[in-house]
């Protein structure tokens, strides 16, 4: 059974069989002398909590998911890139904001790499960024509250896919172009022929500035030749002030791109002097062009509603015209992921066309840049000798090799897409050790602080894009799956299938007490600064400004304050400002109105949130608490009279007796 | 009386000041839906929620069962203690001076039954508490009344209500305590 079941599948399955037969009660898939031990290994008893948290990408959801490992339940999903009905994000009028982009209201994202800020290289808690694929932007979700905190947009950039991946310190997190675009001298996008794509189409590479905050702006643009940035990782420890950023379609083709751009043997892997690239920065180097983009934060100083400004420049730096901070590194074939190995000397790409894993040398790759050991350039770029920079090349490592992690301990875990593999090989000597089946065709893989200077090598996720046959079928669709994998001795065993939500590319785990000692159990009421907040029933009240109507309401278990409101009148646009006067933990309620055009709101407890409605017939009309609060929750109710709209019945409001 | 009972008995006197320092008494309690535990602090003069939010939130579920808002500015025993301690530190601390042994049984006489009628009264509130409740409550369950353990657990409906004595509590009873011994050891021979 070590060897692959891959190629001896046929030889395999009478043996299987027979082993299911035997092994009454066992699960066939996987590994199956162990599944008591594997099991074990898993079983979070009853009130007992995960040792990570892991939190993956929704891909096509726009969301964040957040799981338990080992146990892969599925704890939450934090709204990110797209409307969540769940608790009213992107519809309510506190988060409505959070959307907007130069495009205006953009209701969807495609959220692809997650990414744990990090001090000194190693994972520290306090935020998790993620890019959106399809409107360039970021994200970063602040995990105090596990809440999306702000979203800034990525100007004169499209399909923005190498993101949103962290320097050590979190100086920057980096975004760039997967989908080049004609830029103008003015980096404007262009009306030209698509033919024109190797004369006119560019690509950017920007970094944005993280202050101590969380606050993100970008701090420079890098214009890049017109390929395919694809994925990037930062530099450590000896590699620390440098990012690098895979590309393909070093062809530039624009149409039909899998045999177009399929067709150079390597194309390259950007290295960016980051560190040069900011003093440039600071030397006021560089243009500062047109690059109208939008950030959305939360304005924490004005009740937690959500603020959008437009920023209309950024710096661009050319690599024409800037010295030393671009070069690119010759690797085959079509590389997707780049990851630096712990100790910040080894660039591995994931050659997803190519034989072999090539492992570039940092330390070599200076030494070229030093001796000026080129082999050509392309727009100004220095590009440096594969040879040159190589440290070694992993043979035989499966089909498709995409993305690396590591445990730390000097090994590298590589997912093999269409072999349907995970490869652990010794960075050193670029030699397998070891593989697994996965079920079915990996993309990313996570191991907790896996990207960092300091991995906690014990368990490994793989992210698996093809599910098929592995939980009961729910039609033509179904969820991803995602296998856990322990890999705290020599062989790596399989050992729980778990159901992901969306599609997740990359994740991120981090141990659970660097997380959960920070958590916001409730917002205190007397910290509430929201214009419409009520802090107390007494303070509740209606008030009329021409056809729009604010109602200040309270809940608390188990009765809204008022519960019974009456002069609304066809034709006005109500907002419902309702503060949760609770304050206690895990008691939020919701508020739902029959016949409003928007989703829920859910309110956290001490929280304010606003709902509107537009009346568009006479009657009496309720209203309730979503949110099973109480013994009493189903009494949590109330109604709101509904007048012509010529009428002039008095505002009369309250709670009764 | 010597110097060195002087000096405990002023010490006896002295030690009150912790009442004023730390809660008298402690009510916590558990249910199901609280694993973090809820409660609060009877303090010299305040009832002080353990959490800063626990005792809105117990006022919060006392009112589906009809029990009265816990008020600690409604309370007159609270904004009287302080100064029962105050006279019991001061009184202490002049016996101390003066050395006169008969007065230290005085002292603790009126200490003693100063604890007595506090407790009889915590009681009696209690009683109040659980007893009068608000005819309209939401939660009626025939027979049942609420009253908080005045030392020791009681189940309450889903609650398990646990009422002991706090640190400032033991502070008064060390000083009785030393006050006893002072008074013991300085008999005359």
């Amino acid at each position: 059974m070590e060897k692959r079941m891959q190629s001896h599948r046929l030889l395999v399955l009478p043996a299987v069989v027979l082993l299911s037969v035997m092994l009454f009660g066992c699960n066939g898939n996987g590994n199956f002398s162990s599944n008591t031990d594997a099991a074990q290994k898993v079983y979070v008893a009853p009130g007992e909590l995960d040792e990570f948290y892991g939190f993956m990408s929704g891909g096509y959801n726009g969301q964040l998911g957040v799981y338990g490992i080992p146990s892969g339940r599925h704890i939450f999903t934090v709204p990110v890139f797209s409307q969540a009905p769940v608790n009213g994000y992107g519809y309510s009028e506190e988060t409505k904001a959070m959307l907007n982009t130069t495009h205006g209201f953009v209701p969807w994202g495609d959220a692809h790499h997650p990414e744990l800020s990090q001090t000194n290289g190693e994972t520290d808690g306090r935020w998790i960024f993620i890019n959106e694929n399809n409107t360039p932007r970021i994200a970063r979700i602040g995990l105090d509250e596990f809440k999306t905190q702000e979203i800034i947009e990525i100007p004169n950039s499209a399909g923005n896919h190498a993101s949103a991946f962290v320097t050590p310190n979190t100086e920057y997190v980096s975004a760039a172009t997967r989908f080049s675009i004609p830029l103008d001298t003015d980096m404007s996008n262009m009306d030209v022929s698509i033919d024109s794509f190797k004369d006119t189409f560019k690509g950017t590479l920007s970094f944005i500035k993280v202050s101590d905050e969380g606050k993100m702006n970008i701090d420079f643009q890098i214009l890049m030749p017109g390929f395919d940035y694809d994925l990037s990782h930062a530099g450590k420890g000896p590699s620390d002030g440098w990012a690098f950023f895979t590309s393909y379609n070093s062809e530039q083709a624009h149409t039909l791109l899998e045999i177009n751009a399929s067709k150079n043997d390597k194309d390259f892997i950007a290295a960016i002097n980051w560190r040069k690239a900011a003093e440039y920065v600071k030397e006021g180097k560089g243009k500062m062009m047109p690059g109208k983009h939008v950030r959305n934060y939360i304005d924490h100083e004005e009740g937690g509603i959500a603020k959008s400004e437009t920023i209309d420049e950024v710096r661009v730096l050319d690599p024409r015209e800037l010295d030393g901070i671009v070069y690119f590194l010759p690797t085959p074939k079509s590389p997707h992921g780049v990851d630096v190995d712990p100790t910040g000397q080894y660039i591995i790409a994931g050659g997803k066309l190519s034989t072999v894993i090539p492992v570039h040398s940092f330390e070599k790759m200076i030494n070229a840049i030093e001796g000026e050991d080129y082999e050509g350039e392309v727009m100004g770029i220095p590009v440096l000798k594969y040879d040159s920079i190589l440290h070694g090349e992993v043979e035989n490592p499966g089909l498709g090799p995409l993305h690396t992690e590591f445990d730390g301990k000097g090994n590298a875990y590589t997912t093999a897409f269409i072999s349907s593999e995970i490869v652990k090989w010794d960075i050193e000597s670029t030699q397998v050790l070891d593989r697994i089946d996965v079920y079915y065709s990996p993309g990313h893989l996570m191991i907790p602080g896996g990207d960092s200077q300091k991995p906690d090598g014990k368990y490994l996720v793989a992210l698996n894009k093809i599910t098929k046959d592995r939980y009961l079928p729910t039609g033509p669709e179904m969820f991803h799956s995602a296998q856990l994998i322990d890999i705290s001795g020599d062989k790596m065993q399989l050992l729980l299938d778990f159901p992901t939500e969306g599609e997740p590319h990359y994740a991120q785990g981090i141990a659970a007490e660097k997380v959960m000692e920070n958590q916001t159990r409730f917002y205190k009421l007397e910290e509430n600064t929201h214009p419409y907040r009520a802090t107390s029933e007494a303070q509740t009240k209606i008030e009329r400004d021409g056809n729009e109507v604010h109602v200040y309401m309270t809940t608390i278990r188990s009765h809204f304050s008022p519960d019974n409101i009456e002069g609304i009148k066809v034709g006005d646009k109500v907002y419902f400002h309702v503060t949760n006067l609770e304050q206690d933990w895990d008691v939020p309620h919701g508020f739902a109105m029959l016949g409003a055009n928007t989703a829920e709101i859910l309110i956290m407890p001490g929280e304010t949130l606003t709902m509107t409605w537009e009346p568009k017939s006479v009657g009496v009309f309720p209203f309730y608490c979503t949110d099973f609060c109480s013994a009493l929750h189903q009494e949590m109710q109330g109604y709101v009279r509904v007048s012509p709209e010529n009428s002039d019945v008095e505002f009369k409001f309250g709670t009764g007796q | 009386m010597k110097a060195s009972h002087k000096i405990w008995m002023a010490f006896a006197a002295l030690l009150l000041i912790g009442v004023y320092l730390f809660p008298l008494w402690s009510i916590s309690m558990e249910a199901p839906q609280y694993p973090e535990g809820i409660g609060f602090n009877i303090t010299v003069d305040n009832i002080e929620g353990k959490e800063p939010q626990d005792l809105k939130n117990i006022n919060g579920l006392n009112h589906y069962i009809g029990m009265k808002s816990i008020e600690p500015a409604s309370i007159p025993e609270l904004q009287m203690m302080p100064y029962i301690f105050g006279f019991l530190i001061i009184s202490g601390l002049i016996i101390a001076a003066t050395g006169k042994r008969t007065l230290i049984l005085f002292w603790l006489g009126i200490f003693i039954l100063l604890a007595i009628a506090g407790l009889v009264d915590f009681y009696l509130w209690g009683y109040d508490y659980g007893h009068n409740l608000n005819p309209d409550a939401p939660i009626k369950v025939p027979g049942m009344t609420y009253q908080p353990p005045l030392l020791g657990s009681k189940q309450l409906l889903n609650i398990n209500a646990t009422s002991l004595p706090h640190i400032g509590f033991y502070f008064a009873l060390v000083s009785m305590g030393i006050a006893g011994m002072v008074w013991w050891k300085s008999e005359d021979k």
